[in-house]
């Protein structure tokens, strides 16, 4: 019998060469005669251990990593294939630290089984949560989501229950389910890790939503930037039409379901749900004015929710498990779990999956190991390029949306970027500011010139012009943006501006003491 | 415009007239087959669609993903993000800058390379990550930057 050897086709693996090195493993193989069969799994996590290769033993399966193409011949020589000693040798990855401290729900499949294939999936309790959806009532289905206190897992945290009930309260002809793939916060890349690792879980999601709500038509918008993500969608959606459970009639319950994947262009604001429902209608990605919020005139004026892929994702195990299992997990007002994303500057960065409640040390020092550099971590960003910088002092802060809210912080969709003690605030805060413009759909005045004339202050700032006085600019013109902008591109562009002036003033040229809000 | 390049461009917009909201998924699928979308398709693009001259060109402006000149053989996105800035991405585009003799948006002069900057690429567990044509590099050092180009260059 052949010996299954994993190799994740996840695009961090790859970034990391994971293609040569399974191109080189079944060379070997060939080679010396071995019997070796290669799954293309997705990643378990462990970025920094990428290319990652697991064996299946009959000691469950062994990790080697990180994997280069010169390796494989030793692993060879050394009987990896029966989990034999090698340097690379990690241990049973069930066992590894990293993974054991994780509550994974969402992730439940990612890394364990081969994306595309459904066979796979349902052997490891997938369309469990949609065969039971199909036995209960719309009203039913919305009920145990929101009864689970499962929250916008974007950014936004509104409560999903909620906008799928203001949907299946509408009457229309057509309504639609629309799936935010559009990631394009700096730090995050669990729902390319999810769409690349465990796609039928996202298409199992968005069928449970189309049914509750009465959808029949869903698109992903996905980012232009994720080719791989691109294809194993595709190749799942194929599979899963093929078997049943997408399109006319899905497991013979007279529902109908149709799922199409829509590529982005490269435009940060449609992440923003009006700017990518007019991008969807073939449009410039300008905001809308809400309301009509997009649950009762979305896309093409129809009733639409549009969810986030984690959301949807979260949606098939509360169905498997019951809302009061996801609903244990968490603290607060923040339920169940939440998928984080270690990044920036950190030794080992990746996806830890983690109920609500973890504190930033915990992940930065005993999940992430401190910084790559091995310099102090001086700053973090929570929640994307819009979202505020965190000093030292705040890090035992715990993962709560509430609790983020009073630090004047977000949690966004939980990518955490650190930064070593070389980095210089005014310049990210210049940054930020320059990021709007580029950014900037235009619709609304003080997003579309405030961005610019932000970025032109920062400069005489970090020119040593008059700071103090330039300092009062800034705070003046964040004032205006955060109250004056149409969406959250403007209206939060002062968070990393103002956090990185109220933590770090020295970097801005002047005395702590005096520029206090 | 070449007509070769025209009667392509006319097979995907007979392809996609009828798509709901099919103008991303055209324009996408023009700039994959001829790598540019050409200013001279925007009115019959419009005419299928039913759109103005000036609402297509909108519409390619609008998203940084279009562009309406060719490229170089090959196109070099370099992730300008936080968390690739937290690990040094500066110096890669200090580097790709000099290295090709061009700013962002430029093509080198030998046509082989297009300088995109892009703001995140999902690898940022791995960063500095930069992007050649549809395939991520992490944990890019300026030396690897150097040889991604040096390869890229050598290449058809």
């Amino acid at each position: 019998m052949s010996i299954k050897v994993y190799i994740p086709r996840d695009s961090a693996a790859l970034s990391m060469g994971a293609d040569q090195v399974a191109m080189q493993i079944a060379v070997e193989a060939v080679r010396r005669g071995a019997s070796v069969e290669i799954v293309r799994n997705g990643s378990r996590g462990m970025h920094w251990l990428e290319p990652m290769i697991e064996v299946a033993t009959e000691h469950g399966r062994v990790a080697y990593g990180p994997v280069a193409p010169e390796n494989v011949a030793e692993l060879f020589d050394c009987n990896f294939l029966y989990g034999g000693q090698h340097h690379l040798l990690l241990g049973t990855t069930d066992e590894l630290p990293w993974l054991k401290k994780q509550e994974r729900l969402t992730f439940a499949r990612v890394g364990i089984t081969d994306p595309v294939s459904l066979e796979d999936y349902i052997a490891h309790d997938g369309y469990r949560g949609l065969r039971r959806a199909l036995s209960m009532t719309p009203a039913d289905i919305v009920h145990e989501v929101t009864e689970s206190g499962l929250r916008g897992r974007g950014g936004a945290a509104f409560p999903t229950g909620i906008k799928w009930n203001t949907v299946l309260g509408c009457e229309a002809e057509q309504k639609y389910i629309v799936c935010n793939a559009d990631e394009g916060d700096s730090g995050t890349f669990s729902d390319r890790m999810i769409m690349e690792g465990d796609p039928f879980v996202l298409i199992e999601g968005m069928t449970i939503a189309a049914i509750a709500v009465g959808a029949t038509k869903g698109y992903i918008y996905l980012r232009s930037e994720y080719p791989d993500a691109l294809q194993t969608l595709n190749e799942a959606i194929d599979c899963a039409c093929k078997n049943g459970y997408l399109g006319n009639n899905i497991l013979d319950s007279g529902r109908s379901f149709d799922l199409e994947v829509r590529r982005a262009a490269g435009a940060y604001v449609c992440g923003e749900e009006t700017s990518l429902l007019e991008s969807l209608e073939g449009k410039r990605g300008l905001v809308r004015f809400k309301p009509p919020l997009p649950a009762i005139e979305g896309l093409f004026g129809k009733p639409t929710v549009v969810n986030n892929v984690i959301s949807l994702a979260s949606v098939p195990i509360i169905f498997d498990k019951g809302a009061s299992y996801y609903k244990d997990y968490g603290m607060g007002r923040s339920r169940g779990t939440l998928p984080i994303q270690l990044a920036g500057n950190i030794k080992h960065g990746g996806l830890v999956e983690k109920a609500f409640g973890i504190t930033l040390r915990e992940l930065l020092y005993d999940f992430g190991g401190g910084s790559a550099s091995g310099r102090p971590i001086r700053a973090v960003q929570v929640g994307g390029p819009l979202g505020a910088y965190l000093p030292e002092s705040q890090f035992d802060t715990p993962l709560d949306y509430e609790k983020f809210s009073e630090l004047w912080a977000v949690l966004g969709h939980g990518g955490i970027v650190a930064f070593d003690d070389t980095v210089d605030m005014a310049k990210m805060a210049r940054y930020a500011f320059e990021f709007c413009a580029v950014e900037s759909c235009g619709k609304c005045t003080p997003c579309r010139i405030g961005s610019t004339r932000g970025t032109e202050v920062m400069d005489k700032i970090i020119a040593g012009n008059q700071p103090a006085r330039h300092i009062a600019l800034v705070r003046d013109l964040s004032d205006t943006l955060l109250n004056g902008s149409l969406c959250a591109l403007g209206g939060m562009t002062p968070y990393p501006v103002l956090s990185a002036l109220n933590h770090f003033p020295e970097d801005f040229g002047v005395d702590a003491s005096k520029t206090a809000a | 415009m070449e007509a070769t390049n025209f009667s392509r461009i006319q097979i995907h917009i007979d392809r996609h007239r009828t798509t709901p909201g099919g103008l991303l998924p055209l324009l996408h699928a023009i700039q994959d087959d001829i790598g540019y979308i050409p200013e001279e398709s925007y009115s019959p693009i419009g005419k299928a669609l039913n759109l103005s001259v000036a609402e297509v060109h909108g519409v390619v402006s609008f998203y940084h993903h279009f562009r309406t000149q060719p490229p170089g053989r090959h196109v070099l996105q370099i992730c300008r993000a936080e968390s690739c800035q937290a690990m040094g991405s500066a110096e890669l585009e200090a580097c790709a800058k000099s290295r090709l003799q061009i700013d962002y948006h430029e093509t080198s002069a030998d046509q082989a390379v297009t300088l995109e900057p892009v703001y995140c690429l999902g690898n940022c567990s791995l960063s500095p990550s930069v992007m050649l044509d549809e395939k991520i590099h992490g944990r890019v050092s300026p030396e690897k930057l150097n040889s991604l180009i040096q390869a890229a260059r050598n290449s058809k």
